[in-house]
């Protein structure tokens, strides 16, 4: 990861962003205990929604002013089939910027590459990583060998199909499971291609705090991936074996979440200060 | 002794160790860096310098953030209609964007409701001492600053506080620059500054003379247009009247578009002349002086409308002043107009008053001072200048990579002592360094810079400063 910081951005001012609608669902708590506000980021497929479930009231309940928000293309946001991660991620520094004071970012899956790029572009009070699908050629090869059917389409412009052995583990009631598979939207097909042969985020601005959590039996992103990101950030992996991908709607949500603001509340120092 | 009501306010009763010079005690503030002014340069001086570990007190003559962005200022030079000469992805603070739905260019009280959400958002308002005016900064022993403050309007015991360093924003349009005239005094209409003009009704069913084609002066003269009886406008020179769009997108975007490409000068100069030529058309048909100079020779001036208004007759382009009369003002050419009101909006000039000009490296006193970066002093190097820049884009931008790469700067005085050495020799040889290509000589341009250009110089300067860390 290259270490300089990037001042002209011609082409990037020559061309902003084309504004949208963007849905952000927030819980606050009802006393405000100076927490850091967290804005929660959907990977691709999911949704605002996803973090609604559960995440949101519980962060909340432990006194911290909660938000998520789908990306263009995603849930209750404005269409954008041709979207790229650059418009994702200046969708998350567009509501981050939005809140009312340095917000916390919580990005999973492909939603985690989002803000690794958004890290590059906002000075996040600190940054969370959840189960961190970074792309490469070697997720593609992981999806194909666990999922040929629903990921070769993807290959070629069509919808990424996630199945729910991919997502949930088999703790997760199956009706339950299937109504979650059913809300899945699709991302935009360029930003599928940026996600395997895009460039590498950016060094965050700021200096933010990272941490990185995932499951050993994540069967998405693969446990070497999971210490490869977390590596980035000069960090080791947080790990909770025993669960499927999407962390925030698995039958056990509850431990990564809690983990997750037990580690804001103590305050972690900035990294390499 | 301070208006504010800001709760977690800095408390600058620390040990005192020192006497100034006149005997009264100076309290020390350690490792703490001191930003003069709260409008947009300071803001991002603030909020970089606490992003690198610095403590930091800012001291603000007014009871608000914004500077001359916040029209309740006394000293705001804007006026009701203001609005951005640069689109937004060249104005906001790179890490900190606008809205998008907000428009290409912004109105100047969004601009304000922008600076108090930045400063809102990462909790600025508790280092800002606001209702505190500063009367002098010193050099003392050890690179450090003696800074000392009094309530505005000079109320109340001056009090001095003895810092690691210090960062001048206190901004450069807010004191107007009036040009002498033979027989101003005798001229019986008013007379008034653009910084006095602050909304049309102003010049309504009168005989307006604007002297002056910077942005305000064609701004008011557009308003003329609108709302006076008769307008003149006066300018020394033809200029270059860019339109806000071209090719349907905002110019400066079509022009950074250019730039991205790495288009030379003289190319973009020829491509942005034969644009005007084929929308704006031959300005001399409408009576206007062919202007005298290339393009991105002068400020830019951007204004879709004046051309439009003396098109329909409702600007009369005049020369420059020669002279007034008791009830008339002659021109250069000879002519005689009769306005009832005169607005100079001749623009205004940087001033340090608490600072030595020596301090700036203006050993003449020619209000001018020697920077590399239009930022640094030769010899002082913990002493920043942020926002002293002219670009022919936004400021912002400009003002939040200064304060980056003073923070860094100052990170490195701790760690790295060599190269923070290396950076003050660079200083010291590069003083006075341009970053544009050849203006025309005047009061302002003296500190013109294209964005570019200057961009890439600091970007440069922060990779030699940091490398092979």
């Amino acid at each position: 990861m290259s270490r300089q910081v990037r001042i002209m951005r011609g082409r990037e001012w020559a061309r902003p962003v084309r504004p949208v609608r963007r849905e952000v669902l927030s819980v606050t708590p009802e006393l405000e205990e100076a927490r850091p506000p967290l804005l929660f980021v959907p990977g691709f497929g999911h949704g605002a929604w996803a973090f609604a479930e559960h995440w949101l009231d519980h962060a909340a309940s432990r006194g911290f002013p909660a938000h998520a928000m789908s990306l263009r293309g995603h849930g209750g946001s404005g269409p954008a089939p041709e979207a790229t991660l650059r418009a994702y991620a200046h969708d998350v520094t567009q509501v981050a910027a939005s809140l009312p004071r340095q917000a916390v970012l919580v990005g999973h899956g492909a939603g985690a590459l989002v803000v690794a790029h958004a890290l590059a572009r906002y000075p996040a009070r600190a940054a969370v990583l959840v189960a961190p699908v970074f792309g490469g050629w070697a997720t593609l090869g992981a999806a194909l060998r666990r999922n040929p059917v629903g990921t070769l389409p993807a290959v070629v412009g069509g919808r990424l199909r996630l199945s729910r052995r991919q997502l949930f583990s088999r703790e997760l009631p199956e009706d339950e499971a299937r109504r979650y598979v059913s809300r899945l939207g699709r991302a935009g097909r360029r930003a599928q291609w940026q996600l395997l042969a895009g460039r590498d985020a950016e060094p965050a601005v700021g200096r933010p705090p990272v941490l990185v959590l995932g499951s050993p039996d994540d069967r998405v992103v693969p446990a070497s991936a999971l210490t490869r990101a977390a590596r980035r950030y000069g960090s080791a992996p947080l790990l909770f074996p025993g669960m499927g991908h999407d962390m925030m709607l698995d039958a056990r949500w509850r431990e990564p979440v809690d983990a997750i603001l037990d580690w804001l509340e103590k305050e972690p120092p900035a990294a390499g200060r | 002794m301070s208006t504010s009501t800001d709760h977690g306010r800095p408390d600058p009763e620390a040990t005192t160790l020192a006497l100034t010079r006149d005997g009264r005690p100076v309290s020390d503030r350690g490792g703490t860096v001191c930003v003069i002014g709260a409008g947009a340069s300071g803001l991002t001086a603030i909020k970089n310098l606490k992003e690198h570990g610095f403590g930091v007190d800012c001291y603000e003559r007014e009871t608000g953030v914004g500077g001359a962005w916040n029209w309740r200022h006394d000293r705001s030079p804007v006026y009701a209609s203001t609005h951005l000469i640069s689109s937004r992805p060249f104005t906001q603070f790179p890490d900190f964007p606008m809205p998008d739905d907000w428009p290409d260019y912004p109105h100047h009280s969004q601009l304000l409701a922008y600076f108090e959400r930045y400063a809102d958002h990462f909790d600025l308002r508790a280092h800002i001492w606001f209702g505190t005016e500063v009367v002098r900064v010193e050099p003392v022993e050890g690179d450090r600053w003696d800074v000392t403050t009094r309530s505005t309007g000079g109320y109340g015991p001056e009090r001095t506080s003895r810092y690691a360093a210090v960062v001048v924003a206190n901004g450069h349009n807010w004191s107007p620059k009036l040009p002498r005239y033979e027989g101003l005094e005798q001229f019986r209409g008013e007379v008034v500054h653009a910084s006095s003009y602050k909304d049309p009704a102003q010049l309504r069913g009168k005989r307006v003379l604007v002297v002056g084609a910077g942005n305000t002066g064609c701004d008011i003269a557009v308003e003329g247009a609108q709302q006076a009886s008769r307008c003149w406008h006066s300018t020394r020179r033809g200029y270059w009247y860019a339109p806000k769009y071209v090719l349907g997108r905002p110019a400066d975007q079509v022009n950074d578009a250019l730039l991205a490409l790495r288009v030379p000068r003289r190319v973009r100069q020829w491509l942005y002349h034969w644009t005007l030529r084929l929308t704006v058309g031959d300005l001399t048909r409408f009576g206007l002086p062919a202007p005298d100079h290339r393009v991105y020779e002068t400020h830019p001036i951007a204004n879709s409308q004046l051309v439009y208004y003396v098109g329909h007759g409702q600007i009369t382009p005049v020369p420059d002043v020669a002279r007034f009369h008791p009830h008339a003002v002659e021109l250069t050419d000879g002519r005689q107009i009769d306005p009832e009101l005169v607005v100079f909006a001749t623009g205004y000039l940087p001033r340090f008053e608490f600072l030595d000009p020596k301090v700036l490296g203006d050993d003449a006193g020619t209000g001018r001072p020697t920077l590399w970066l239009n930022a640094f002093a030769p010899g002082h190097p913990t002493l920043a200048v942020a926002g002293l820049v002219q670009p022919d884009s936004g400021v912002f931008t400009l003002s939040h990579w200064q304060s980056v790469l003073f923070a860094r700067l100052l990170q490195l005085r701790l760690t790295r002592p060599d190269r923070a050495a290396a950076f003050a020799a660079t200083v010291t040889g590069k003083a006075g360094e341009r970053y544009s290509g050849p203006v025309k000589e005047s009061t302002r341009h003296w500190f013109e810079v294209a964005h570019a250009d200057y961009l890439r110089a600091v970007q440069r300067a922060l990779h030699d400063l940091e490398a092979s860390r």
